[in-house]
């Protein structure tokens, strides 16, 4: 019955393979998880999730699968507790009778629905809970009559379900917008950018030469190889409907371009046009046309903005935002330079990617670059489309 | 079977000690990964003490190469050995030095082998390593011999997400996410460092370090070893909650790069409003 829970996590996204699943029941078999559905959340979650952003997808399957079950863990646990402070008992021959002559079923439910009422929330001494004279069930069931506590000494301990509730775990899902604490994760999504390191060979020829001219004592010659970095340029919106986002973007490069030896950046607003900023303040700037002459066409381009404009800045001559910047030629010429200059250009759109179909301008702009969205899954994607050519969602082919 | 309940020196959350205890009783490795400073090489060393085996350490480098954990064969020294004549060179076997994975297979009784900070490597490290972790077994093909683990040591595996590990290898692994300890957990955790440390300034530290760490602007948030060090300096100090109601002392402790101190200091005056100002906000 529950092999819809595989089918649940499948349908949600996590990533799970009959291997992991087979694994599983190894460990349900040893009965490691002691026949608790706590402990069962638990184990089955580091069987079959290897990854934290996937932690909230298998919270949602777990609570479609698991939702309604009841489960008696709390009951259990609060037993024990309460059985463990259980020093000694102190019990007549008349009242071991009486144990005997219960059933478990019998005292399991008054348990319940003592623990429903409340009763062990704040016992402290005899009271009707736990039986004088060992006459309750749970007096015969072995509580101290002088009134023992069950319960009190607090469990962080929850429910699966309720675990599984909380969704702890939204914020590392993948495919929320970035924030800062995501930043380091987002930056390693880059790596596939970075130089790959040096390799290590024994140069041979050099080696026999050496050694020879050396009087045969051994002289070891290494060459070293390093891979080659890639060569990444930023071009990002700053100012206007960017600025919240701006800080954001400018550390997670800001961070990369210690790595990237050949790193470049520039700014605009909303749109490039004759000139590229080279200061975030946008005092600074340098001639688009010089920049697209003398840089090579093997940078890869990353274009950071939301496009979200007017269509008569992208396609007006003056049309720019700023009042007094006169451009003589429409900011979608300029884009089309842009593209026909580098062969690899993606656009990151910070805007969640359900409102880019309602922005004119978005669609405007996703017609001359390919759009990702500023996620961590977008950012993969668009990494993987700039290094190999292809995605999911582009294919340059 | 081996049950690993934990070690007094360290607090373990009842997860994390259940997959230790799943992956020592299925003898797949387990992936530990979080934030620093959450304790995810300690773990390795608790579950050695907590079992009473020996602990091995391999710590992985960006150039650290697969082979190297299983052995190496020192041709060089075969080679020099060859034109002094020392050693008789037809014995191969004395060339072969073991790797630190090789020693954990090779040794009699059942080990722990910490694989220390797996993602420092190249991408196809990991997958390199599939086949030896799976069988715990490799094969030297110098001396056609076939290193098999007569036990199978408790694998250990740390990661600080710095790349992404390969699925094939994940899918033999166990995983476990470490989360930064709640305030409870934390308090325990201090205690095993101080056992006699005041209440109240530990509550009074623990709330201005839970206040730290909500900024989310920080460049480096203060872990729980910061904490520590944070809290031996109030000690010896001989600060009061009092003092630290009031301000932060010793900060440097706490938050190792100027810009955060800056941040800090400032929105520390104006105690409530780092709330608004300080968090990225969701303005769509």
């Amino acid at each position: 019955m529950f092999i819809n829970f595989f089918f649940n996590l499948k349908s949600r996204g996590v990533p799970v393979s009959l291997h992991e699943w087979i694994t599983l029941h190894y460990a349900l078999t040893m009965n490691l998880n002691d026949s608790s559905l706590t402990s069962f959340y638990n184990i089955a979650r580091a069987i079959l999730v290897k990854n934290e952003i996937f932690f909230d997808r298998y919270d949602m399957a777990f609570l479609d699968t698991f939702g309604g079950i009841e489960t008696t863990d709390e009951m259990l646990e609060q037993i024990l507790a309460g059985l463990k402070k259980v020093k000694e008992l102190h019990l007549s021959e008349e009242e071991k009778k009486q144990i005997e002559q219960l059933n478990l079923d019998e005292v399991l439910k008054n348990f319940e629905e003592q623990l429903k009422q409340g009763h062990y929330k704040n016992h402290v001494g005899g009271n009707k809970a736990i039986g004088t004279g060992g006459r309750s069930t749970q007096g015969a069931w072995g509580y101290n009559p002088a009134g023992i506590r069950i319960g009190q000494g607090e469990s962080r301990h929850r429910s699966a379900v309720q675990i599984a509730e909380k969704r702890t775990f939204r914020n590392y899902s993948s495919d929320i917008t970035l924030d800062t604490r995501q930043m380091r994760v987002a930056l390693s999504h880059l790596r596939s950018l970075l130089p790959i390191g040096t390799g290590e060979k024994l140069d041979l020829k050099k080696t026999i030469d050496e050694t020879c001219k050396n009087a045969g004592e051994i002289e070891l010659v290494w060459q070293t190889k390093e891979k080659k970095s890639s060569k990444v340029m930023l071009m990002m919106d700053v100012g206007g409907s960017m600025t919240p986002f701006s800080e954001l973007v400018e550390r997670l490069f800001s961070a990369a371009s210690s790595q990237i030896s050949k790193f470049k950046h520039f700014y605009f607003h909303n749109c490039f046009y004759q000139d590229l900023w080279t200061d975030m303040e946008r005092n600074q700037s340098i001639a688009t046309m010089e920049m697209i002459k003398s840089e090579d066409s093997d940078y890869k381009v990353i274009i950071v903005g939301d496009a979200e404009m007017a269509p008569s800045e992208l396609t007006w001559v003056n049309g720019a935002i700023d009042y007094w910047y006169h451009n003589d030629t429409p900011g979608v010429v300029w884009m089309q330079r842009i593209k026909e200059k580098f062969t690899d250009v993606i656009w990151v759109n910070p805007l969640p990617k359900r409102n880019w179909q309602y922005v004119h301008s978005i669609r405007m702009v996703r017609d001359i670059f390919p759009m990702f969205e500023l996620t961590l899954d977008g950012l993969d994607e668009g990494v993987k489309f700039l290094m190999t050519g292809k995605c999911g969602l582009y294919n340059k082919k | 079977m081996n049950y690993f309940k934990g070690t007094e020196d360290y607090v373990i959350s009842k997860d994390l000690r259940d997959n230790v205890n799943v992956s020592i009783a299925l003898q797949r490795p387990l992936i530990v990964k979080g934030e620093p400073g959450t304790g995810k090489t300690l773990l390795a060393h608790s579950i050695a003490k907590g079992l009473g085996k020996k602990l091995i350490i391999w710590n992985i480098k960006s150039t650290t190469k697969a082979q190297e954990g299983l052995y190496l064969y020192d041709t060089v020294q075969r080679l020099n050995d060859a034109r002094f004549g020392d050693n008789d060179i037809s014995d191969i076997k004395q060339y072969i030095k073991m790797g630190k994975l090789g020693e954990a297979f090779a040794s009699e009784e059942q080990l722990v082998l910490l694989i220390d900070e797996i993602d420092k490597a190249d991408i196809e490290f990991p997958n390199d390593l599939l086949n030896e972790i799976d069988e715990m077994s490799f094969y030297i093909p110098e001396t056609k011999e076939t290193i098999k683990a007569k036990n199978r040591p408790i694998v250990i595996i740390t990661s600080n997400s710095e790349k992404e590990l390969p699925d094939p290898f994940l899918r033999r692994c166990i995983f476990h996410y470490i989360e930064f300890p709640e305030q409870e957990l934390m308090e325990e955790i201090v205690h095993v460092h101080f056992p006699k440390i005041e209440k109240k300034l530990l509550r009074e530290a623990l709330k201005k370090f839970y206040w730290i760490r909500e900024f989310d602007m920080l460049r480096k948030k203060p872990s729980t070893s910061e904490l520590i060090d944070w809290l031996q300096a109030l000690i010896l100090g001989g600060i009061s909650e009092k003092d630290v109601e009031k301000e932060i002392p010793f900060l440097g402790t706490l938050l190792k790069k100027k810009e955060d101190i800056d941040i800090v200091q400032k929105t520390g005056k104006t105690h409530y409003a780092y709330n608004t100002s300080m968090r990225t906000r969701d303005v769509y």
